[in-house]
């Protein structure tokens, strides 16, 4: 008899091992100083791509054929010692090769434009290394069979999304906004970190599976009682929020845009913008614990909707627009996870992930489009505003353009009411320690300070 | 037991450098200096590996070199290798050769050849000691040389003098009144908790960390780093204060580390000047590990060694690395951007690579440690233990806010080539290796420190028999 599950081994591994591959070699040569030209770093991008979605593919229609709904795949234990073990195992089932397919056919399409797009661009290798960080972390994140390897996966994803907007490191403004993105993404981390530190804990187990019992995804029961489920959901929607830039922080969303357009698309546009709901999907059985966590998450998806429309609607730049529509979906897909609509949560992710990739792609042409447009009806092309509109009162539509115009004020509010407080005590902190050490250090005459000032560069060593 | 090594690799480490540091103390040439320097740094890098090797083949629970010349000399066995020490001594040699290596050809009229190798043989004798005197009379040694530069350098060293004195007297004195008291009584208690005071200052956890930056400020780069790197105070910890101290003891200490963590971590955040952003980030890392070994779980002290090993390279490498900015653009000054990245693009990636493994990145040395050492932390104090997260995640937010300003921004203008040099291309080429095969490979040493971890589980002996504890302790066994 035919070994199917061998051949998924087979194919779980080539999965992973795709992107880990390019990875190694993109980034050996680069740190060996001896870059791939660009002709073979495209082609190794492709073929690590199209062999990794033959692969989930192949996984796909084995599962399909046998009627495997949840496959495991134990890739290597890392770190065995007394009381623990550190594996890194995969997990095909119905969430997560669908998410696996979607991640190599945007990315795929994505590395076909970026090699036109990019074309004898300076940072043309570094593009291709961090998006290779990209696709591993998304693989890993979407396959992830324990909370610590989605970890890992996540933090992978963070780090390349972070480095790709400040991609252009000679201007202040994207390095300045790839800050603000990782400090986000940190934020969301730590969430995610001590969520999975709990959940070892309560349920003394860190296997998805395990946790997770009787059912495969969406069914299953998860181990943790009604309020234990509470506090760790809301820890992991903490980092889903951080992730998918739900409300309050989404003000990274649109500052992401700084990076070149096929990481704008794939990252913020398609891919890691989904990333929260797909945490969300994965702790679905987590969820149905707790009626008060559900409701929470329904009004978080909720608000975040309504706050993404209204403020896409008055974005003079393309990319920002789009990314504002974008969130609009992904809070609407939020919300339906919290209702309970699994499969209509994926089936939304699926479609608009692909949609949105289309239309960051055309954004460059978006001037040409218009013209053509144009050319065909004769006219400008307008948009009758909507009847709801003309009955909200004057000032409150004024009001409701300023609060859209700024965004609804989120980054002021997390920048004066959280960081700077923070930063205020922490800076009166460091003016103490400094005058401590000035009582030991003895008065020096003006002339001193002038040579040692004039001396420093010089003898820093 | 202890077993015969194969060949006196011991005595070799420590004697190489040594002689190296007379040799080269006699050449006026800095450059030959400095390639008399290397040689010796070499060998004696030989030696350590030689010695972990041949240790981790004896697989005995302590070994010592066949030869004794050593106990010959001094009438009692000082050396010993063990599973603590046995990554330690090569981790140290490397370090210094490292820093060695990396030296620019610009700068080597100014970097202390002899005396770098003359601290190299005192810190590889301090860690192949077991003997609590042998390693206080070390240590103490071994906190000379950086004021000496200073002085020399006419820099102002009060507060590193201050602090330092502090420590030693604090050391000797917890010490001889332990050997004194009664096992378990108040007397023991108070001389544990004055080692314990002075174990924390010269492992700058907060408040006891003042000299840290303003070492950094004050020394050269090179003598900074290689006097705080190998964590010397970590080593004190797990000899004199772990067999003895009482569980409370432990746990304050533990308490300290944790909040120093985040405190070094927030201070880091906001740090405008190179160097201190560096003494603040590695006070922050440095408390993690002091977390983990005053941790008393199996997990949380594995954790500890793990992160100790993988920190000492890493924040080596990303102290190597901003020496190596430092010695192209003079101080770095992070109030503005100093747009380096198109000039050294490797020591970017270097740079990148060493923050994130100094954070414990998935897939670099530092993650299984961090990983373990957030478990046992949240397990013992799990409230507390939060704080350990928040440490890494600011920590993680410092590292990278300190890339952009160093590599971000309209680029420097220099005519000038800033482009990375043969030998610090070794170098770098050497600490990737390192960082991501420990990070992808993590199971021989992780391995490694749990058995250490075990070893000194095991001379932490249950409540019970709390004088042979005190004992071993007393006479170095």
């Amino acid at each position: 008899m035919f070994d199917y599950q061998l051949l998924i081994q087979i194919c779980g591994l080539t999965v992973f091992g795709a992107p880990f591959l390019l990875l190694c070699v993109l980034g050996v040569r680069t740190l060996v100083g001896r870059p791939l030209s660009e002709r073979t770093i495209s082609r190794s991008v492709h073929v690590a791509v199209v062999t990794g979605l033959f692969a989930s593919l192949a996984i796909l229609g084995i599962m399909l054929w046998t009627g495997t709904r949840h496959v495991p795949v134990d890739l290597v234990t890392w770190v065995s010692i007394p009381h623990y073990h550190f594996a890194v195992k995969l997990m095909f089932d119905r969430l997560s090769v669908p998410f696996v397919i979607l991640t190599f056919v945007l990315c795929g399409t994505i590395s076909a434009f970026a090699s036109r797009y990019l074309h004898r661009e300076r940072g043309f290798n570094r593009f291709h290394v961090l998006y290779s960080f990209f696709v591993l972390g998304m693989v890993t994140a979407s396959l992830a069979g324990t909370i610590e390897t989605l970890f890992a996966g996540w933090e992978l994803v963070g780090l390349s999304s972070a480095l790709l907007v400040a991609f252009h490191l000679e201007r202040a403004a994207p390095v300045r906004n790839g800050l603000r993105v990782w400090t986000v993404y940190r934020i969301s981390d730590a969430a995610l970190l001590i969520a999975a530190v709990v959940m070892h804990h309560l349920a003394s187990e860190g296997d998805f599976d395990k946790l997770l019992m009787n059912g495969d995804w969406p069914e299953g029961q998860a181990l943790l009682s009604e309020s234990q489920a509470l506090a760790v959901g809301l820890l992991l929607l903490i980092a889903a929020a951080g992730k998918s830039a739900l409300v309050p922080f989404s003000g990274w969303l649109p500052r992401a845009m700084e990076g070149p357009t096929p990481s704008s698309a794939v990252f913020y546009g398609a891919l890691s913008v989904h990333l929260g709901a797909f945490l969300l999907l994965r702790v679905s059985p987590l969820l149905d614990l707790s009626f008060t966590l559900q409701a929470i998450i329904v009004a978080l998806g909720l608000v975040t909707a309504v706050y993404a429309a209204l403020v896409a609607r008055v974005q003079t730049d393309i990319k920002t627009a789009l990314s504002f529509a974008s969130l609009t979906q992904v809070g609407i897909i939020v919300a339906e996870i919290g209702v309970g609509f699994r499969y209509v949560a994926l089936v939304h992710i699926l479609g608009h992930a692909c949609l949105r990739t289309l239309q960051f792609v055309r954004a460059p042409s978006l001037l040409l489009d218009y013209y053509v447009i144009e050319n065909a009806i004769g006219n400008l092309p307008t948009q009758p505003s909507a009847a709801w509109e003309r009955m909200v009162p004057r000032r409150t539509t004024l009001w409701l353009y300023q609060l859209a115009l700024e965004r609804g004020y989120l980054d002021a509010w997390l920048d004066n009411g959280l960081a700077a407080p923070f930063l205020g005590v922490i800076r009166r902190c460091d003016a103490l320690e400094r005058r401590w050490v000035q009582l030991f250090t003895p008065r020096r005459t003006e002339n001193e300070e002038v040579v040692e000032s004039a001396l420093m560069p010089v003898d820093s060593l | 037991m202890i077993s015969d090594l194969h060949f006196s690799w011991l005595e070799g480490a420590i004697l190489c450098p040594l002689v190296g540091a007379a040799f080269v103390a006699t050449l006026r040439d800095s450059h030959l200096a400095r390639k008399w320097c290397l040689l010796f740094s070499g060998l004696t890098l030989l030696c350590t590996v030689g010695a972990g090797l041949d240790f981790q083949i004896s697989q005995a629970a302590e070994a010592d070199d066949p030869w004794h010349l050593v106990s010959r000399i001094f009438g009692r066995e000082l050396l010993l290798i063990d599973q603590v020490s046995a990554p330690l001594l090569p981790l140290v040699a490397l370090l210094y050769f490292l820093t060695q290596i990396a030296t620019v050809r610009t700068k080597v009229e100014r970097f202390p050849f002899a005396s770098s190798l003359l601290s190299e043989a005192v810190l590889l004798a301090t860690y192949s000691c077991k003997i609590p005197w042998g390693i206080v009379a070390l240590m103490a040694l071994g906190t000379i040389l950086p004021g000496l530069e200073m002085r020399s350098r006419r820099r102002p060293s009060q507060i590193y003098w201050t602090y330092m004195a502090l420590f030693v007297g604090l050391l000797c004195a917890g010490l001889y009144y332990l050997e004194r008291a009664e096992p378990n009584s108040t007397e023991a208690n108070w001389a544990a908790l004055v080692l314990g005071v002075a174990l924390l200052i010269r492992s700058g956890i907060a408040p006891f960390h003042s000299w840290l930056p303003d070492l950094f400020d004050r020394a050269t780069f090179g003598t900074a780093l290689l006097f705080v790197t190998p964590m010397v105070g970590a080593y004190g910890i797990v000899r004199l204060l772990v067999p003895i101290a009482p569980d409370w003891l432990l746990h304050t200490l533990a308490v300290f580390a944790i909040v120093s963590a985040l405190y070094g971590a927030s201070l880091a955040l906001i740090q405008r000047e190179a160097r201190r952003f560096f003494s603040y980030l590695f006070l922050s890392t440095a408390a993690l590990v002091v977390t983990g070994l005053s941790n008393m779980s199996h997990h949380g002290l594995t954790g500890g060694l793990c992160v100790w090993l993988s920190l000492a390279i890493s924040l080596g490498g990303l102290g190597l690395t901003l020496r190596a900015l430092e010695s192209r653009r003079g101080r770095l000054s992070m109030e503005k951007f100093q747009g380096l990245y198109n000039h050294t693009p490797n020591l970017a990636m270097c740079y990148g690579l060493t923050a994130l493994a100094a954070v414990g990145f998935p897939g670099t040395f530092g993650f299984v440690g961090s990983e373990l050492l957030v478990d046992a932390t949240v397990e013992s104090h799990p409230y507390v233990g939060i704080i350990v997260v928040l440490a890494t995640t600011i920590n993680g937010i410092a590292v990278v806010q300190t890339f952009f300003r160093l590599f971000g921004g309209a680029p420097y203008l220099t005519s000038v080539s800033f482009q990375i040099r043969t030998r610090e291309r070794y170098a770098v080429l050497l600490l990737a290796a390192v960082v991501f095969i420990g990070g992808l490979l993590p199971q021989p040493i992780v391995a490694s420190r749990s058995r250490a971890a075990e070893e000194i589980l095991r001379q932490r002996l249950p409540a019970d028999q709390p004088e042979q504890a005190h004992d071993a302790v007393a006479i170095g066994k």
